[in-house]
This record gives C-alpha cells, sequence and structure tokens, in this order.
C-alpha cells in the first residue's frame, strides 16, 4: 500500500514483580501494523499486568517500551493513544452506550459533528445501530461487550489492546464474536495485542501467538507453527496437545531409542542429546491406526473411559494414555494402535 | 384477632397516643384562629429572623461537613494504616454523643474556662480569657462538623470504596487525565451518594437544639430553640405551636427529598467488595495526606472528649470564697461535690439524684421499648401489605422534632399524668424507631430453611426456637436495648421540656450547671458531664460489638 507507515510497538527486557515475587523476567517482543499478536498464558502470569504496563498504568521496574521508536516510559496514560478493552469491560454506568463511545473522542476534543460521525460508524462496525440511547447496564453480555469495544476503536488508537474481552461470554458468542473481532482488526489494520488463557480463542485472531510462562516468552511463532512443533514440554501440555511422556534416551544415533513407561520407541530428534539424559515425548491422540502386534511402534492397554468428542470417541487407556478412535471399542477391551505422530520435545 | 394485627396493636396504640396525639394537639393549638394566629403573625419579623437563620446555620454547617468529610472518606475508603479501626471507631462515636456532652467537651477546651484559654492565660500572664469560643457561630458550626462527619465517612465512604477503579483506567486509558476523570466519571458516580448525606447532615443541622443552646447562647435562635423559649420561657404556648408547625413541615420536605435521593443510587455494574481499593500508601504525597488527616482526625474527634474528662479532675482556679494562692491540683472533689446537697446549688436535692433518676428512666424507656419494638420488628421481618403502610409512620419519631414532642406532651399530658412519667415515655416515643431498625434485620436473618433444616433433623418447634432463633435474637435484643439505653440517657430536647428542676436528669443538670457562674458548677457540670461520656461511650463500643453486620446504617 503506498504511503502506509509500518507503525511498530517494541518491548524490551521489561521486567516486573509482584508483592515481591518476580512477575515477568524479561519480556521482549515486537507488534507492527495489521499483526494481531496474541499473549497465551495461564491465570495470574503476568499477561494483565503487561498489557497495563504497555497502557501505562502501571510501570515496569526494568526496561523499555518503544513506539515507532521512541521511548514512550515517560508518556502518561492518557497521551499514549492506545486502546485498552478491559476483562469485564469497564463501561461507565452511568452513561449511555452513545456517550461510553463517545468518551474517547470528547477527550481528544474533535468537533461535535465528527463525535456523532464517529460515534455512528463505530456502532455500525459492531452492529449496534439503534442502541444509541440504551443504558449500558440494561445491555447483555454480547452487547456490552461490543459495546467496549466500539467505545475502543472510535478514537482510531494506534494500537489495541483485549484483556481476556470474551471471558464472560457463552461458547456460540464467543465463537461468533472473535471471528467479528478478527474481521474488524484486519480491515482497520491497527496493531493488536490480545490476552488470553484460552487457547481456541488465542489460535482464532491471532497471527502470531506467544506463550507466556514463569514470567518468560517460551514460545512465539504463528498458530500453526506452535501447534505443529510445540518448543517444549509445557508448552504441549498447556495447549492440550496430546498424551505426554518421560523417557530417558537408551542409545545416541540418527534415530535415538527413547525408553519410556508405555515402551521403547526410536524417534527422530532435532535436539542433540547424550545417553541416560531424560526427555520429553509428544503423542499426538489423533490420526492412530487400530490394531496390528505389539511392537516396538505400538501403544497397548485396556479400555477403560470412553467419551464422544467431536474429532472421535476419546479413548483412555489403564496407562493414562488417550487417542482419538472413529469407532468406540468397549470398555474393558485390550487394544492396539500405532500412534500418528510422536516427537521429542527435548 | 391474627397473629400479625395482634403484634401491632401495642405498638400502634402507644404510637398514636404517645406520639401523634401530642403532636395533633400541638398541631390545633397552632390552627386556632383566637389568641393562636394573632401574637404569632405579629411576631413575624422576629420569626422570619429564626426561620432564616436556622437555614442559615444549617446550610454553613452541612458545607463546612462535606468539606471535612469528603477528604476523611476518601481516606479511609482508599488506604491502609496503622490505626486505622481506632480512627474510623472514634469518628463514629460522636454520633451517639449526647448534646450535652459535646458542648461540655468543647466548653471544656475552648470555654473561658477551658483547657486552651488556662494555659494561654498562665503563659501570657493575661487576665481575661483570650479566645472567645462558647457563644460563637464558629462554635455552634465545629460542633456539628464534630457530630455529623461520620455520616458523611460512611455514606461517601462506602460508594467511593465499592467504585471500580478500572472505570478510571478505563477513561485514562481513552484519554482523560486526573482531573477529567474526577470531573467526568467519580463525582458522578458518587453524587447519589454525596447528595444523600448531604440532605442528612442538613436534617439533622436544622433540627439542632442542645449545640445552639449550650454552645451558642441566647443571641442565637433555631426554630428549634425558639419553640423552647417561647414555650418556657414566654409561656406563649401558641406561637410555640405554630412554630412547631412549621419545624414538622421543613423536616417532613426534607425527609422525602432524603429517601428519594437514596433510591435513585446508580446500581454499578461491577461492585467490587470495599477492600479491594484499599491499600498502603505508597508515595510522599499519599503519605503526608494520611499522617496529615489522621492528625486532623484526632485533633477534631479526640482533642473535645478527652478535655472533658481531663478538666473534670483538675483543680485549676481558686474555688469562689479562696483568696490568695492555690496550687493547680488533681482532684476528685467535682465529683464529691456531686452527692452534697450544697445551700445556693442550683438544685433542691444533691445532683448525684440526677444520675439516678437518668437510669431509672433509661430502665423503664428499654423495658418498654423492647417490649412494643419486638413484636413490630417481628411484624416487619415478614411484610405484607399492612407492614408496608405502617412502615413510614413508625419512622417518624426519628425525624420530628424533640422538643416539639415535649411541647406536645405538655399540651396533651400534663393534667393527667404523674409528671415524672413523661419523661420515660417521650423516650421511649423516641427510642422505638431505632429498637425496631436494631431487632427488623435480626429477625428477617432468620432464614425458613434453618428452622426446617432444624425441624427434619427432630427438633420440635421449642427446640427450634431456642437452637435457632434465640441465639440470633438474643444479640439483637442486647443490642437494641442499648440502644435505647443510650438514647434515653443523652436526650436532653424533651427532657428539657418535660423534667421538672425536682428530678433533673443528668442532661439537665449539666445544662443548668454549664449555664450558670462558679467554679464549683463548672466543676461540678464537668464531673456529670464525664459520667455520661464514659457510659455512653461504653454503651456505644457494646453495640457495635454485639450488633450484627449491616443492621442499623442510615
Amino acid at each position: 500500500m503506498p504511503g502506509f507507515k509500518v507503525k511498530m510497538l517494541e518491548l524490551r527486557n521489561i521486567q516486573k514483580t509482584y508483592e515481591g515475587q518476580p512477575l515477568l523476567h524479561g519480556i521482549s517482543f515486537t507488534v507492527t501494523s495489521g499483526e494481531t499478536v496474541c499473549l497465551l498464558g495461564p491465570s495470574g502470569s503476568g499477561k494483565s499486568t503487561l498489557l497495563r504496563i504497555i497502557a501505562g498504568l502501571e510501570s515496569a521496574e526494568q526496561g523499555d517500551i518503544f513506539w515507532d521508536g521512541e521511548n514512550i516510559a515517560h508518556v502518561p496514560v492518557h497521551q499514549r493513544n492506545f486502546g485498552l478493552m478491559f476483562q469485564d469491560y469497564a463501561l461507565f454506568p452511568h452513561k449511555s452506550v452513545r456517550e461510553n463511545i463517545a468518551f474517547g473522542l470528547e477527550m481528544q476534543k474533535l468537533p461535535r459533528a465528527e463525535v456523532e460521525r464517529r460515534v455512528d460508524a463505530a456502532l455500525r462496525q459492531v452492529n449496534l445501530v439503534g442502541f444509541e440511547s440504551r443504558r449500558v447496564t440494561d445491555l447483555s453480555g454480547g452487547e456490552q461487550q461490543r459495546v467496549a469495544l466500539a467505545r475502543a476503536l472510535a478514537p482510531d488508537p494506534h494500537l489495541l489492546m483485549f484483556d481476556e474481552p470474551l471471558g464472560a461470554l457463552d461458547r456460540t458468542l464467543r465463537e461468533h464474536l472473535s471471528a467479528e473481532l478478527r474481521e474488524i482488526l484486519r480491515k482497520s489494520g491497527v496493531p493488536a495485542i490480545y490476552v488470553t488463557h484460552d487457547q481456541e480463542e488465542a489460535f482464532t485472531i491471532a497471527d502470531t501467538v506467544m506463550l507466556l510462562h514463569d514470567g518468560r516468552i517460551v514460545q512465539s511463532g504463528s498458530p500453526d507453527e506452535v501447534y505443529s512443533r510445540p518448543a517444549n514440554s509445557w508448552v504441549a501440555e498447556f495447549l492440550g496437545l496430546g498424551n505426554l511422556l518421560t523417557g530417558v534416551v537408551s542409545r545416541r544415533e540418527a534415530a535415538q531409542i527413547v525408553k519410556t513407561g508405555a515402551g521403547t520407541f526410536s524417534l527422530k530428534c532435532s535436539h542433540a542429546h547424550s545417553e541416560g539424559e531424560q526427555v520429553h515425548v509428544l503423542v499426538r491422540p489423533a490420526g492412530v491406526v487400530l490394531g496390528g502386534e505389539i511392537t516396538g511402534e505400538s501403544f497397548h492397554g485396556t479400555v477403560m473411559d470412553i467419551l464422544f468428542h467431536q474429532s472421535g470417541f476419546k479413548v483412555t487407556l489403564d496407562n493414562g494414555m488417550y487417542f482419538y478412535l472413529p469407532t468406540a471399542p468397549k470398555i474393558g477391551e485390550k487394544i492396539v494402535l500405532r500412534a500418528g505422530s510422536m516427537e521429542c520435545l527435548g | 384477632m391474627t397473629r400479625r394485627a395482634r403484634n401491632w396493636l401495642a405498638p400502634t396504640l402507644f404510637l398514636l397516643l404517645f406520639f401523634f396525639y401530642p403532636l395533633v394537639r400541638v398541631l390545633l393549638l397552632s390552627l386556632r384562629p383566637e389568641f393562636g394566629a394573632l401574637p404569632a403573625l405579629a411576631a413575624l419579623p422576629e420569626f422570619l429572623k429564626v426561620l432564616q437563620f436556622t437555614f442559615f446555620q444549617a446550610i454553613l454547617s452541612t458545607l463546612l461537613t462535606l468539606l471535612v468529610g469528603v477528604p476523611i472518606a476518601y481516606l479511609f475508603s482508599h488506604f491502609d494504616f496503622y490505626g486505622k479501626p481506632i480512627l474510623r471507631a472514634l469518628t463514629a462515636v460522636p454520633f451517639m454523643l449526647p448534646t450535652v456532652v459535646v458542648a461540655a467537651g468543647f466548653n471544656a477546651l475552648l470555654g473561658p474556662r477551658g483547657w486552651v484559654n488556662l494555659a494561654l492565660m498562665g503563659a501570657f500572664n493575661l487576665s481575661i480569657p483570650p479566645i472567645t469560643f462558647v457563644g460563637t457561630l464558629s462554635a455552634i458550626l465545629i460542633a456539628h462538623v464534630f457530630y455529623n462527619t461520620t455520616i458523611v465517612i460512611r455514606l461517601v465512604g462506602n460508594s467511593w470504596a465499592q467504585l471500580d477503579p478500572r472505570l478510571g483506567h478505563a477513561a485514562r486509558v481513552l484519554g482523560a487525565d486526573s482531573i477529567t476523570v474526577l470531573r467526568r466519571i467519580t463525582l458522578p458516580l458518587l453524587r447519589p451518594s454525596f447528595l444523600a448525606a448531604a440532605l442528612l447532615v442538613f436534617l439533622f443541622d436544622f433540627t439542632s437544639f442542645g449545640v445552639i443552646l449550650l454552645l451558642g447562647g441566647p443571641q442565637f435562635r433555631t426554630l428549634e430553640v425558639e419553640i423552647y423559649i417561647q414555650a418556657l420561657q414566654f409561656l406563649n404556648l401558641p406561637a410555640a405551636a405554630v412554630l412547631s408547625m412549621i419545624q414538622l413541615l421543613c423536616t417532613l420536605v426534607f425527609s422525602i427529598l432524603y429517601t428519594r435521593v437514596v433510591t435513585q443510587a446508580v446500581v454499578p455494574l461491577n461492585p467490587r467488595s470495599a477492600s479491594m481499593n484499599i491499600r498502603p500508601a505508597r508515595t510522599m504525597r499519599e503519605k503526608v495526606f494520611v499522617s496529615a488527616a489522621s492528625i486532623f482526625i484526632i485533633l477534631l474527634f479526640v482533642l473535645p472528649m478527652a478535655a472533658l474528662p481531663a478538666r473534670s479532675i483538675v483543680h485549676l482556679e481558686p474555688d469562689r470564697g479562696e483568696r490568695g494562692n492555690f496550687q493547680p491540683a488533681l482532684t476528685l472533689n467535682n465529683y464529691r461535690e456531686l452527692t452534697i446537697n450544697r445551700l445556693g446549688s442550683v438544685f433542691y436535692v444533691p445532683p448525684v439524684e440526677a444520675v439516678r433518676n437518668s437510669l431509672a428512666y433509661a430502665t423503664i424507656t428499654v423495658i418498654l421499648a423492647l417490649l412494643l419494638g419486638f413484636p413490630a420488628a417481628s411484624a416487619l421481618a415478614r411484610p405484607a401489605r399492612l407492614e408496608r403502610i405502617i412502615d413510614p409512620f413508625l419512622m417518624l419519631p426519628l425525624g420530628a422534632s424533640a422538643v416539639t414532642l415535649g411541647l406536645g406532651y405538655i399540651l396533651a399530658f400534663n393534667r393527667w399524668l404523674y409528671a415524672p412519667l413523661l419523661v420515660p415515655l417521650a423516650h421511649t416515643t423516641l427510642a422505638l424507631p431505632f429498637v425496631i431498625r436494631s431487632l427488623q434485620p435480626a429477625l428477617a436473618s432468620i432464614p425458613q430453611r434453618l428452622r426446617d433444616a432444624a425441624a427434619v433433623l427432630g427438633a420440635s418447634p421449642g427446640q427450634v426456637w431456642r437452637s435457632v432463633d434465640l441465639p440470633i435474637i438474643t444479640r439483637a435484643v442486647a443490642a437494641a436495648g442499648v440502644f435505647a439505653f443510650t438514647v434515653s440517657l443523652g436526650e436532653f430536647g424533651a427532657t428539657s421540656m418535660l423534667a421538672r428542676p425536682e428530678n433533673p436528669t443528668m442532661t439537665t443538670a449539666i445544662a443548668r450547671f454549664l449555664s450558670q457562674p462558679g467554679g464549683l458548677n463548672y466543676g461540678q457540670a464537668m464531673a456529670m458531664a464525664t459520667i455520661l461520656l464514659v457510659v455512653t461511650t461504653t454503651a456505644i463500643l457494646v453495640i457495635e460489638k454485639i450488633r450484627l453486620p449491616g443492621s442499623g446504617e442510615f
């Protein structure tokens, strides 16, 4: 696009403690125009705090924040021109829908006519035309969420931040709104940081997924990359990618032999391991082939539990592993299967 | 007769006879054309001045109270600091103190014989007290602030503590600086509680009696004081009646306004629990604010009440008839003097009789108020249509002028009832709303489920009552009883109209002592006021300890 300036947010080595305990251990990343970055991590991992630091509501103990190459650490909150959508929306209860959305525009001292125009445009964007005079206290959860979104979008912020905005909604609404959100973000091209603990939400919305664990970013990549090549066992476990086994390397060759509780397998691995080193193995539950002999490549066990699932019947064996099978075996039945994929996670 | 009707019988009859009937008598007197209206009309410019002054001092007091109360509300709703629970309790105590005790306290601190003046006179060798406090408008205003700040602190403070701080954050991210956040977000959300507090404070200042009479003196006349003077000094009962009706009308209007405002509060979307907003002071500015505010609270709320007992146990001036040097010393003489009937003293009986009378009246009040209040509270605990009609009438004595009630008793009962009984009956009428309001939440809080559970587990109806209802009720009854006791002990307005000189109460005794010259009388005022202070404060602290949370707020 000619004349399109690429704006960038850069975080360098952000450190933060909370009540004396370290929370963020040196967070660094960038977000560019048109990019939606999703910060994924368990509750209490410091995601919201990071957003607040970027917004200026809190300060980091160490580290810098750059916008467009300039250090904004000393820029006060109300001058940063970032948008923040809060977890339970923080709508102003004493103002109507229109007044809520207009607030940021009024702070920019725009003329009345322009404010009206932008509010109308925002309402159209989030599909709430006709709701102008409603009290925000009378709205449903989904409607409140859209008002909060419109309020954050209307002032045309340079950067948008979302703090678990879909938490209060039911599943259908959540799926619908996260798709809508993605569409709005794509059209406006505003860089966005989305914080959530819900993996599905993250993968729907994000261009880049960043996993936050113990105050550090342990993996950063597209949803596809993260999904197919998790960086370590924590990522695989957090994303629920499959069965995690621990094993010991018993022979050091091009294909390493790993002895686990469920059997001994030979795996291709990109890491260099020494003899006797402990590794994690991810066994994905899908794409299994039922039947066959018990060999060094297969899993076997007695069926303990069967759950109906969209991706197939979730069959749990007595060794604790689970697989998706197209047909349901009987409980107590002994089965043998070969896994679709086995990866060494280091 | 249904159980519900039986519950209401006694309290309703009591209020009809001892509240509504006397007021109706006052109303009738005020309306009688032959000799009621004319003298009242003739005194119109005087009366207008009185009305003007009543509004003036009430408005001024309210503004000052808000000015003092709002920062303190901010302090308590946002910060945690050393000594916070104590300071919080201290700001609440004045509200329940008898007006005569407050007057005595300020007198002990800032009066012509008070600590400050004596210290200055001693330090700079002056012969007349340099600070004039008692008898000025400032005294009235400051005493009102002292009394009513706790209303602002509670109402505004609670609202503020429940304010979601993220609303302010959202506003700042959208581009609002701190002042704009205050103006557009915080203050509009606080406005209902702010208005409610202002109206309530105004109501109390408007009907203030003891403070105006004892700390202001004869040149300051509000409606309430004027009723008293017209009735007891000029014996102009019709004029007093007219003034009473106007007073009642005004308080009725303001009470209605208040209930309107209270119901209009904006319901917060995400009410926070009060403790989420509270944290220790972090920046230097915050620490300075916390320290300064704490010191201010101690100065305003502790000093006057500490000055009182201190003043009662020292001998700082020569007695009448004493010449030459004397040594300032600690002494219990003032207390001893209470038991002696001195020639030329203000009373015909030893002043300690006043203590006995007060305690007797208070005991009668407690018994009567509990006997009448309990059935009413039981009925209100499970309200039906009948209760919704009766409830507002039950609460009327709260807003009614005590002096007017006294006037009504004089008109209605002076011929028939043995005069001393009038006092505890008036006290019961005034205490009844407090008792009902204390008992009602407790009785309402016993969910039927608990009783059902006990019954299913094998408890007979008697056992159910004993194990489920009784423990809850006992606490509430105790709290209500202490409440009634405190109201009776400290009551001044109605008592000053009804008590005879030969049967003084502690409050009338203190008032008399304060208004008479002479070191001995002053000392005895301090001593008696200290006794009343100690008893009342103990009662207040006991109430706070034993009553159920959530009951009895405004």
